[in-house]
């Protein structure tokens, strides 16, 4: 359980897990974000407005699906690190994940890195298929991986 | 040698940066001292990006908002004296207090003060604790990321809040194996994105365990810990020796109040808040009328609020010197604002709790 | 200069300083010019900074802030110097001192 080990389980994650036509649709961000934190930036980071804290700055971030683009723009603004955005229409078995990277070396486009899954176990090799580490994101690279469709809600963290 | 000033800020971080800024703005001469090389307090040594309210600067990094708030003083340069490396040593009666450098020890003559000291790390009693190898988590901050030097390769944190969690995270990012965080309470205490950023990096956190013994003779070479029940009691047979060259204790802080205390304020003790604080009212202003405080001195909390606490006490001296303002009143009542949402919703339940009885001891006095 | 020193960081940039050298107890070692003492005696690879009066147990640094006192030495003669927000010099002298140490005629 999160409040036990830092490990969000299944149960945990669903309610924040598009519904599957959404996700069938293309990127879409995931926010792993489930407690009542005086925190914000996400909200303020999305272009298109899709994230809501309906009772202020404590409240948890709701994402509203069908606004979300999946531009990943809120990913390098939360402390957190915890949105990712997923694509699953990527290619036939295969989909993305977009995450916040903050460590050295930053990998390249190309790259095989090893996946790891939310308790930090190895669960393979995958490719980094873009990077971005533009100035204005402060040495948070946002790393985007191709995983395969069964582990898009697996895979959380690369090492490289 | 000695000094004169209206409004005297004692102690550079976020809360006292805020505070001198204000009253300085509003046209109060105004003396800034901080006992370290640079002002910025805490914030100098945070790398990650800070949670909080993206209208005070959360979103982006300890560091940067230090950088922000620097240039903001020094927009009000010509009415703000800032001295590092000197640090405030007492109050005298008679609007006196005394301060020291390492050149020089002085007296400054003020009309009102603000106590923006911050806090002090706690320790934790175990079996060789004395230990090289053991270090406060803002000395290990300290050493890491103010001096570019790690405090060893593997290192075991002890203490899951909020501080545990995110210097094991800067641990990470400089290079550092974190082999564990140890927290004797069964739920992990601070926020679970921090927990789960480290732990998806393969960190485990041994929730409802203590740490028993630091290992080694003449450093630290393990430690040996072990799983404790309801009762924070070790559970026999439980001991578990984990490998690391160092251990980082962040069991919490205490705030900062010898100069208070000097300052005759009448102190309360709040579990919420950290401890001993000095009784305020909701201007910030102690029971010596002219002694003001803000910041984690008030009580352990965040830098937003301690932001946003330095503005009201800022603006209130500014006012009890040169009467009231509307854009002092105004400052007050956009910062109250804040502070009220920021400390709203479940998790500022435990802060809401403390503050509130430091207003209503306050009340009664 | 050893392994424990941070040569890149992810977030951080450390500005280029002076080398400069030092004696610890007898031996020559090196350190930036500026940074404290005890940071500088870290990076060499040093952790025991004394020993404590009655028990002669090991100490190291805890604070790094100079609010602990666990960090005192003798600096160029001068005993019970906090070595955590003592600037390294050039040439400078540094010794472990048991217990309270003596001071020097
Ligand atoms: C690891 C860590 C992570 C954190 N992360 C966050 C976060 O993400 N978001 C957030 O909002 N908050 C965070 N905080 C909390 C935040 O940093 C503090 O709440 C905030 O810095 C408190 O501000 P302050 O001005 O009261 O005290 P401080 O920042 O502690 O500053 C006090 C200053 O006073 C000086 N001083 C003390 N005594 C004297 C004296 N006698 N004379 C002169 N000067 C003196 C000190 O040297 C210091 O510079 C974090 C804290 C830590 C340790
Ligand atoms: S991915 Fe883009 S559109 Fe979706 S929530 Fe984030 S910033 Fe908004
Ligand atoms: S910015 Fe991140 S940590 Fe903060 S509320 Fe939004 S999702 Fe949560
Ligand atoms: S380590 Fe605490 S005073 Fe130097």
């Amino acid at each position: 359980m999160l409040k036990n080990d830092g490990i969000i389980s299944p149960e945990e994650l669903s309610p924040v897990v598009p519904p599957a036509d959404r996700l069938a649709r293309g990127p879409v961000a995931i926010i792993e974000c489930l407690q009542d934190i005086p925190c914000d930036p996400c909200v303020s980071a999305c272009p298109v407005k899709a994230i809501k804290m309906k009772e202020g700055i404590t409240d948890r971030p709701l994402l509203e699906f069908d606004t979300c683009t999946g531009c990943g723009l809120c990913i390098p603004k939360c402390p957190g690190l915890a949105i990712f955005v997923v694509n699953m229409k990527h290619t036939p078995g295969m989909a993305t994940v977009s995450m916040s990277y903050e460590q050295l070396p930053v990998p390249e486009k190309g790259q095989e890195v090893t996946a790891l899954d939310r308790s930090g176990k190895d669960v393979g090799k995958v490719k980094v298929v873009r990077v971005v580490n533009p100035p204005g994101y402060d040495h948070t690279a946002v790393i985007t991986i191709e995983v395969p469709a069964d582990q898009v809600n697996n895979i959380r963290a690369i090492r490289v | 040698m000695s000094r004169n000033t209206e409004v005297f800020v004692i102690g550079g971080g976020p809360a006292g940066l805020s505070a001198a800024h204000v009253a300085a703005k509003l046209g109060a001469k105004t003396l800034l001292v901080d006992d370290s090389a640079r002002v910025g307090g805490q914030l100098i040594k945070q790398t990650h990006r800070f949670f909080g309210s993206s209208n005070r600067d959360a979103g982006i990094r300890g560091v940067t908002i230090a950088e922000k708030l620097q240039q903001d003083i020094e927009e009000v340069s010509d009415r703000l004296t800032v001295l590092e490396n000197t640090a405030a040593v007492g109050f005298y009666h008679n609007k006196e207090a005394g301060i020291l450098s390492q050149k020089a020890y002085e007296r400054v003559t003020y009309q009102a003060a603000i106590v923006c000291t911050g806090a002090t790390e706690n320790s934790l009693a175990f079996d060789n604790n004395d230990l090289p190898g053991i270090y406060g988590a803002g000395g290990v901050q300290t050493l890491m990321n103010v001096h570019g030097i790690r405090p060893g390769q593997k290192i075991l944190m002890v203490g899951s809040g909020n501080i545990g969690l995110i210097v094991s995270y800067q641990l990470i990012q400089a290079g550092v194996e974190v082999v564990g965080v140890v927290e004797g309470m069964p739920t992990i205490g601070g926020y679970l994105v921090h927990a789960s950023k480290i732990r998806r990096l393969g960190v485990p956190i041994y929730t409802s365990h203590t740490i028993l013994k630091a290992l080694g003779s003449d450093g630290v070479t393990g430690a040996m810990l072990s799983r404790v029940d309801e009762k924070f009691q070790p559970v026999p047979n439980t001991e578990l020796e984990i490998k690391c060259d160092c251990i980082c204790l962040a069991v919490g802080l205490t705030p900062l109040i010898d100069l208070f205390q000097q300052a005759q304020c009448r102190m309360v003790h709040v579990g919420e808040l950290g401890g001993l604080v000095p009784l305020h009212d909701s201007a910030m202003r102690t029971t010596n009328p002219d002694i003001f405080v803000a910041g984690d001195a008030s009580g352990i909390e965040e830098a937003t609020t301690a932001i946003l606490a330095g503005r009201i006490a800022g603006a209130r001296a500014y006012e009890t010197i040169h009467g009231k303002s509307p854009q002092a009143e105004a400052i007050v009542a956009e910062a109250r604002e804040e502070l009220r949402t920021l400390r709203s919703g479940s998790t500022g339940e435990r802060i809401r709790w403390g503050r509130e009885r430091v207003l209503k001891e306050v009340g009664e006095c | 200069m050893t392994s424990l020193r941070i040569d890149k960081h992810p977030v951080l940039n450390f500005p280029e300083r002076k080398i400069v050298n030092f004696n610890f107890e007898g031996k020559q070692y090196q350190g930036f010019a500026g940074e404290p003492v005890a940071a500088a005696l870290h990076a060499a690879g040093i952790r025991t900074l004394r020993h404590s009066p009655q028990k002669n147990r090991a100490r190291g640094f805890f604070c790094a802030i100079g609010r602990c006192s666990s960090c005192i030495m003798e600096v160029d003669g001068q005993i019970n110097t906090m070595t955590c927000i003592t600037p390294l010099a050039e040439g400078m002298q540094i010794r472990m001192q048991k217990g309270h140490g003596t001071i020097k005629a």
